[in-house]
């Protein structure tokens, strides 16, 4: 691994290397909770602080944990942060707390969260794994956000409830329903796709495999 | 055994795991490109999320009663190392299936859909033969997802598709709309 400088390893997360929008990690919370503005900036909340305390101590105990059980581990450190939000969450904001349900336990299962203690945290000097989980986390509260607020807006005309539009606005009900978390992620993907394809000019027409007959217009058809 | 298909036919196509829950994309991401590899992955789900079933009916039945704090941390190290632990045995008696489903246990292991599965059981108070019918239920339906999502990236290979969607852009748009299909079967009980 290379070198790298502090501020890349904080500023790495949030967009070049956004774990939802670039490297599609986390994808489950982040297309099942994120139909309101609110259960977006809850689970993006909850994964933070679990990312980053989970970082903390594995890089803190990198020495101690054996190599073989260490994602073992981690699973359980990870647990236990989750655990504690779990709790926090059902006390503070209990009404989010159940809209959230099973996703706030299956941040455990977030392979954003298990990626980074493997890729960084596990090999890095503590202030350095801090400095990383920050920038993730919060290039994973951006992408959630990004996509609560596209949601919320188009599927219920609203931004944390209040109403943006007048009485005549008709809900585009889709994008609050299940499919709506993929066809917004799949937007926001092909989005970057014609960005990065206008600043690299690649051809737009679509390069054959060697050895693949191009169809005729009649064929494709 | 009304109740049992049910519960079968409903986690199966009404509230199929990946299209409406959002459980377990990873896999569904990750191994839909052929339609062979996503079969096995398929089975390859079924069978832990079976084995999960059982584990997690046992553990709230004689040990969480004591202890509901500590589910989550003790759902994913049992199944996680009884997972391990069959995979150990298939690869002594049976090295054929091994080859089969043998690299997809360990991945699924971890797989949001496998501890989802355990958590929604546990919720809704199913008992021991309900619990694996769920778990049959659920698997086919995931099965049943990667399958059509490999069918239908296998026959995007060949279309021209817009330079702009050659990332993970087609894919996800191509989920949204099995997704929407899947809508579809939300009447299937309420008639």
């Amino acid at each position: 691994m290379k070198a790298t400088t502090p501020t890349e390893d904080l500023v790495r997360g949030i967009w070049k290397e956004n774990p939802v929008l670039v490297q599609l990690l986390g994808l489950c919370p982040a297309l099942a909770v994120t139909n309101t503005v609110a259960n977006s900036i809850a689970m993006g909340l909850a994964t933070f602080f679990v990312l980053v305390g989970s970082s903390l101590l594995v890089s803190t105990f990198k020495k101690v944990i054996p190599h073989e059980v260490r994602i073992s581990a981690y699973i359980l450190i990870i647990a236990t942060f989750v655990t504690i939000a779990d709790l926090v969450l059902a006390a503070v904001v209990p009404v989010i707390h159940k809209e959230l349900g099973a996703f706030i336990a299956l941040i455990v299962v977030n392979c954003m969260i298990l990626g980074r203690q493997e890729a960084f945290a596990s090999r890095r000097p503590v202030g350095r794994a801090l400095l990383d989980a920050v920038g993730t986390g919060a290039g994973f509260m951006i992408a959630m956000l990004m996509m609560g607020t596209f949601r919320e807006v188009l599927g219920n005309g609203s931004i944390l409830g209040v109403p943006l539009f007048g009485q005549n606005f008709e809900p585009w009900v889709i994008f609050i329903l299940p499919p709506g978390g993929f066809l917004t992620l799949g937007f926001i993907l092909l989005t970057f796709g014609w960005w990065q394809e206008r600043k690299a000019g690649t051809p737009r027409v679509r390069q054959w495999p060697h050895g693949v007959a191009t169809p005729s217009r009649e064929e494709a058809a | 055994m009304g109740e049992l298909l049910w519960i079968l036919v409903s986690a199966m196509l009404v509230s199929n795991f990946t299209l409406s829950l959002f459980l377990g994309l990873c896999p569904f991401m990750g191994v839909s490109a052929r339609v062979e590899t996503a079969l096995r992955m398929g089975m390859a789900n079924i069978f832990v999320l079976v084995i999960t079933s059982m584990c997690a009916w046992v553990l709230n039945t004689y040990v969480l009663t004591y202890a509901p704090y500590l589910r989550l941390i003790s759902f994913i190290v049992v199944i996680a190392s009884l997972v391990q632990i069959v995979e150990m045995a298939i690869r002594k008696i049976s090295p054929t299936l091994f080859r089969e489903l043998g690299i997809f246990l360990p991945l699924i292991t971890t797989n949001c859909a496998i501890l989802g599965f355990a958590i929604f059981q546990t919720n809704r108070g199913y008992n021991f033969i309900e619990g694996i019918t769920f778990a049959l239920g659920a698997g086919l339906g995931l099965t049943l997802a990667l399958v059509l999502m490999a069918s239908i990236r296998e026959t995007s290979e060949l279309s021209s598709v817009p330079a702009m969607a050659r990332n993970m852009g087609l894919v996800l748009i191509i989920a949204g709309s099995l997704s929407l299909a899947f809508m579809g079967f939300a009447g299937l009980f309420s008639a």
